[in-house]
């Protein structure tokens, strides 16, 4: 028995034990969650501390045989690539409990242990090293989010329920037959043995056949990150899905899609990922761009957030297909800082929606003035979203573009107009909200303009929550400061000190990408050499 | 030794105690934090670093913490000091105590007092960091950290529409040119393996011409964006929406000079890219002229003073695109001290008269405001270049250095300089000579406005003698050898001042109508430069409406919700019996979403058993 079984069976448990709490329990439902939750995250870090950083491969490793035919392996274990994935999970589902406290009073007790189910998923899934276990989480995961969209969701929640539950079925069922197909060859689903059969010839696969299987998976992958055109459930999602479904769906859940890329397509499938790699980049960058093009015109909150992670989603899949170290190393990090910097934002529009319910931006002005605290984390957080240097998502997006620019510099190119529109769409939305005055008139004293002198910049920060016009709105509450004060230090963290976190990635993904290199079916696919002998050519 | 991270440092903890306990402090407490962490800053480097190191060989370095690492590549988070950074250093650090001490007067009875100097210290944290930087990617942060630094600024009323949106221009305008530094950072990586300047300045003039123009190139785009150049200049004039001691400090003084560093910096790899040199040289003086005409036209004083800086620092890139490097880092800092003195001046001028900025409401201060009418005539003596102040030794070392590039070019620099001289000195003569034409009574600015007012004034008289740039820079930028025409040149430029100023007296002065009728005359060409060529109004057309249209009309509505919605609902609709299964279960209480999970569960196991059938 491992930690990581234990992190895996608590909230499974407290699942359980959750949906047997009386109905009439609310309030204990949230603290034994949020509880539950604690517990999970505080046993994580000691994967953290327990993870030995000069070992490669797979840590805390518990393997053996759960199904004997088929041959099913109970493999869990976890390596750079998973660790942070995990640690992402169980640091923001208390979080996302927290930040349902008073928001969600129906069905309360099913909602949190719904959320303690997607944690165990999500947790699955990033350990899980058995083909067919990963994809059970991978189901698992499925199945709360379905709910918590379809049940506790805005009005048109079950259209956007049964379009993300259509749309990750067909992903799924096409990587199922994969599996299915790769077992029929192995005969076993062990992730590890299939690995080694394919990398060592002992599963000699056509190139039909390589192409097909990499697609199938691809294409699950590509539709949970999701990469343009298969987006377009997530705005739908976001925008019905409650608070908590929506930092759950886009810091964690899209996030099993690049992951799944890195870790079963790059190895499994070298050969048909190098090839491939050009029309995925394309797509990728595609998505960059037209995914912050949309964002800029949305104007409900929750909408813009969602495309704008579509677009940030994009970086992280142009890194993978960029095959080299700085792009992946990049890539890996992107999901991090998108998780934290995402999250964070989807934290605070459900704050302003608990405030004044309502999504759309137009409704919105002078929040500054009556709630300055909630409007400075918003603005760090907006800018660690487009990428400010010293806050997290710039060290992602710069080794992301990088990366590409070392395969091919119009990559980076066009990549990096979408650094320039997010701050468009960001600053607009920023503007509107929590700029100007809160009944959208200004003062008559502006009339000169630029009359910096006598203007009435009195009520700036200054103001005390109220205004003249009797419009109020409280600024952060303890338990909202408790939600975001995590969030902003990591941002800060991860974007100062990549240190803590970059290394077990990078020796991960280095011997990833190494054994895409050595694979024998990747022999006919000639590597691409990086111009002008560059540090970051492996 | 030097700890050299304590410059940076000392504004950084000012910025957090202002930012944090500031709305409980009393304003004397946080004038303390904020004057005191840049003052010692300032004294720090002038008083510790400056003396204390052996100028002639080393310079210093320091790496504190590796930023970010993959692969064979690295970026520390590191510092070095030459004499080229020294001088930012003090440039930075002086000007930047001395409108700190005016602001504390300024900005005596704003609202969000605390949270303006918070952001005047982050200001001088990112600055710093931007000359401190021994690569690029800490000069970048610096780079962006200014951005947003000027962005809050500029947007520092945040009530009004017009700032916010200016901010917001700034900010974005900005990231297309940053959008260039990236990208010649991804050249130099690619290049040279690294970011940091040793190794690639020690290894550039072996590199292909091609790449180090694309490198060059593109940092021109990053230093047109920050330096408000051609294409990019259109954000600079709309911040002047930010209190004036900010225009001066960033917008006029610091961070708009912050390209001219960046490229001076990179002079080696300019040197060796002589293309891109060209392109500088004329992206800089066809702003220098093009900013100088519109500057003649206007009648907002800050506006008068913004197209300035943006014609100015049009001079600083035509210098640098000649080759003389030093002789665009002089300018830098005459520039700093005239400039800032200029805004300042004005800021006085707009307090003195309840805040007017317009020029036809004011007139005759000399007799309310005597301190601020002299030392702005300091002021617009130094950048007209009136002969022994300082803006006449910069810019004459700027045109010398044009003329032995492109007689042409001195020319029209020539030209530009009697134009600046004209639009400086009729801004003086509208403001304090003849009748007062405004309301209220003007009243002088106190003390603590006009001290740093004098030091400056000073400075703007006597800085070009004080300070030497190009024999302190020598080492790095070798010193040119005289030509002979350089006396007939330099008394060519005194005399273009001179007839500027003669001809701003005779017109704003003497004949106080023929500016109407010349205006008159000129007709639609005049209301073309007082529209400021409608240069805004263009890129709206050409670029934010039509990316704003086809984004709404064509991306979303059309490819997003009508093809790829349009295709997934019909794939949908096949399958409404699922979705009507499915809506059935949300109506349910718990025992039938357990059953659902059940149900799922046995279909995973049906599928494993035909799956173990294949096999």
């Amino acid at each position: 028995m491992t930690l990581l079984d234990i992190i895996i069976a608590i909230p499974a448990l407290g699942c359980i034990l959750a949906l047997l709490i009386p109905r009439n329990q609310a309030q204990f439902s949230r603290l034994f969650t949020l509880a539950v939750s604690l517990v999970t995250f505080v046993a994580s870090l000691g994967l953290v501390t327990g993870f030995d950083q000069k070992a490669t491969g797979q840590q805390f490793v518990t393997n053996f045989v759960w199904i004997q035919n088929p041959e099913i392996h109970y493999h869990i274990g976890i390596d750079g690539l998973s660790l942070w994935l995990i640690m992402l999970a169980t640091f923001l589902t208390p979080i996302a409990i927290l930040i349902s406290w008073n928001y969600i009073q129906d069905r309360a007790k099913e909602f949190y242990a719904f959320l303690l189910l997607l944690e165990f998923g999500l947790i699955g899934v990033f350990s899980a090293w058995d083909l067919f276990l990963f994809y059970v989480f991978w189901e698992v995961v499925l199945i709360p989010m379905y709910f918590l969209i379809g049940i506790w969701g805005h009005d048109r929640r079950i259209y956007a329920a049964v379009k993300f539950f259509l749309y990750t079925m067909v992903g799924s069922v096409l990587m199922l037959a994969a599996i299915i197909f790769l077992y029929t060859q192995a005969g076993t689903f062990d992730y590890v043995t299939v690995l080694d059969m394919l990398q060592s010839g002992r599963i000699a696969l056509t190139h039909t056949e390589e192409t097909l299987l990499f697609l199938a998976f691809f294409l699950a992958f590509a539709i949970k990150v999701p990469l343009f055109p298969l987006h377009t459930w997530l705005p739908d999602a976001h925008v019905e899905a409650p608070t908590a479904g929506s930092v759950m769906l886009a810091s964690v859940m899209l996030k099993m899609g690049t992951y799944g890329l890195v870790r079963f397509c790059l190895p499994m499938f070298p050969g048909a990922a190098r090839e491939n790699a050009p029309w995925i980049a394309t797509l990728a960058i595609i998505g960059i761009v037209y995914g912050a093009l949309v964002a800029m015109v949305q104007p409900n909150m929750k909408k813009l957030v969602a495309y704008s992670s579509v677009s940030h989603l994009g970086f992280v899949v142009l890194g993978v297909f960029s095959f080299n170290q700085m792009g992946l190393d990049g890539a890996v990090y992107q999901m991090l800082n998108h998780g934290i910097s995402t999250g964070a934002l989807f934290v605070l529009v459900g704050f302003l929606y608990e405030r004044k319910h309502s999504l759309a931006i137009k409704d919105y002005g002078g929040v500054a003035t009556m709630a300055p605290w909630l409007s400075i984390v918003f603005m760090i957080t907006t800018f660690a979203s487009i990428g400010l240097p010293t806050l997290n998502n710039f060290v992602g997006e710069f080794l992301v573009l990088q990366g590409a620019a070392i395969r091919s510099i119009s990559w980076a190119a066009f990549a990096g107009l979408g650094v320039i529109l997010s701050a468009c769409y960001m600053l607009w939305m920023y503007q509107r909200v929590f700029f100007g005055t809160v009944d959208g008139v200004e003062a008559p004293a502006d009339a000169h303009g630029g009359h910096d002198d006598h203007a009435p910049a009195a009520h700036g920060h200054d103001a005390h929550g109220h205004d003249s016009h009797g419009h109020s709105m409280p600024d952060l509450s303890p338990r909202e400061w408790a939600c975001v004060v995590p969030l902003v230090v990591m941002m800060v963290w991860m974007g100062m000190y990549s240190q803590s976190f970059l290394p077990v990635i990078s020796a991960e993904n280095a011997r990833i990408l190494d054994s895409t290199r050595k694979s024998p079916i990747s022999s006919n696919v000639k590597i691409t050499p990086v111009t002008g002998g560059s540090a970051n050519a492996r | 030794m030097f700890k050299l991270w304590l410059i940076p440092l000392l504004p950084f903890l000012g910025f957090l105690i202002n930012g944090i306990l500031g709305k409980k402090l009393p304003k004397l407490a946080i004038n303390a934090v904020a004057v005191g962490s840049v003052l010692a800053s300032f004294l720090w480097v002038a008083l510790v670093v400056g003396p204390s190191s052996d100028w002639g060989a080393n310079k210093l370095h320091a790496h504190y913490f590796t930023w970010i690492a993959s692969g064979n590549f690295h970026v520390g988070w590191d510092f070095a000091v030459d004499k080229l950074t020294m001088i930012m250093l003090m440039i930075v650090t002086g000007i930047g105590t001395l409108i700190h001490i005016y602001a504390t007067g300024y900005m005596d009875h704003e609202g969000g007092y605390y949270r303006f100097f918070a952001y005047l210290n982050l200001f001088m944290f990112f600055m710093l960091n931007l000359v401190l930087a021994a690569n690029y990617l800490i000069l970048f942060v610096g780079w962006e950290g200014v951005g947003l630094c000027s962005y809050l600024l500029i947007g520092f009323y945040f009530h009004k529409k017009s700032a916010t949106t200016a901010g917001n221009k700034a900010f974005i305008v900005n990231r297309v040119g940053d959008f260039g530094f990236a990208m010649a950072m991804f050249l130099i990586v690619i290049q040279f393996g690294s970011l940091d300047f040793t190794p690639v300045f020690t290894k550039a003039p072996g590199a292909p011409v091609e790449t180090l123009t694309a490198i060059a190139l593109l940092m021109l785009v990053g230093a047109a964006g920050k330096s408000a150049q051609i294409p990019l200049y259109v954000w600079l004039p709309d911040a002047m929406e930010g209190p004036t001691p900010v225009s001066a400090l960033i917008h006029a003084a610091t961070m708009v000079t912050a390209g001219v560093y960046m490229c001076s910096r990179s002079a080696v790899i300019f040197l060796h890219a002589p293309a891109a040199m060209d392109v500088v040289a004329l992206i800089g003086l066809a702003t220098a002229v093009f900013a100088a005409t519109i500057g003649i036209t206007q009648y907002d004083i800050k506006k008068v003073f913004a197209y300035s800086t943006v014609s100015q620092l049009g001079y600083m890139f035509l210098g640098v695109g000649v080759g003389a490097f030093s002789a665009g880092i002089w300018h830098l800092m005459t520039h700093a001290f005239f400039k800032a003195l200029l805004f300042l001046g004005a800021g006085s001028v707009i307090h003195a008269c309840h805040g007017e900025q317009d020029m036809r409401h004011m007139g005759g201060l000399k007799k309310y405001a005597p301190w601020t009418c002299i030392v702005l005539a300091c002021a617009s003596l130094a950048i007209a270049g009136f002969p022994g102040t300082s803006g006449f030794f910069s810019k004459d070392a700027i045109l010398t250095a044009a003329y032995e590039h492109a007689p042409w070019m001195f020319w029209v620099g020539v030209v530009t300089a009697g134009m600046t001289a004209f639009y400086v000195w009729r801004a003086f003569w509208m403001t304090f000579w003849g009748e007062y034409r405004g309301h209220g009574k003007p009243h002088e600015s106190p003390m603590v406005m006009l001290a740093p007012l004098m030091v400056l004034a000073v400075l703007s008289l006597g800085g070009g003698f004080l300070f030497n740039v190009p024999e302190i820079l020598k080492d790095m930028f070798p010193l040119k050898e005289e030509i002979p025409e350089e006396h007939m040149l330099m008394a060519i430029s005194v005399a273009a001042g001179l007839i500027g100023i003669a001809m701003s007296w005779y017109m704003y002065v003497v004949n106080q109508e023929l500016p109407g009728k010349i205006a008159n005359a000129l007709g639609g060409l005049y209301r073309l430069v007082d529209d400021k060529y409608r240069i805004d109004e263009a890129y709206d057309a050409a670029i934010v409406e039509p990316l704003i249209e086809g984004s709404s009309a064509v991306l979303w509505k059309t490819v997003d919700a009508g093809i790829i919605d349009g295709a997934v609902n019909g794939v949908g609709s096949q399958a409404r019996g699922i979705g009507n299964v499915l809506k059935l279960i949300q109506s349910g209480n718990i025992r039938s979403y357990a059953t659902w999970i059940v149900a799922g569960s046995v279909v995973i196991i049906i599928v494993m058993g035909i799956a173990g059938g294949v096999r």
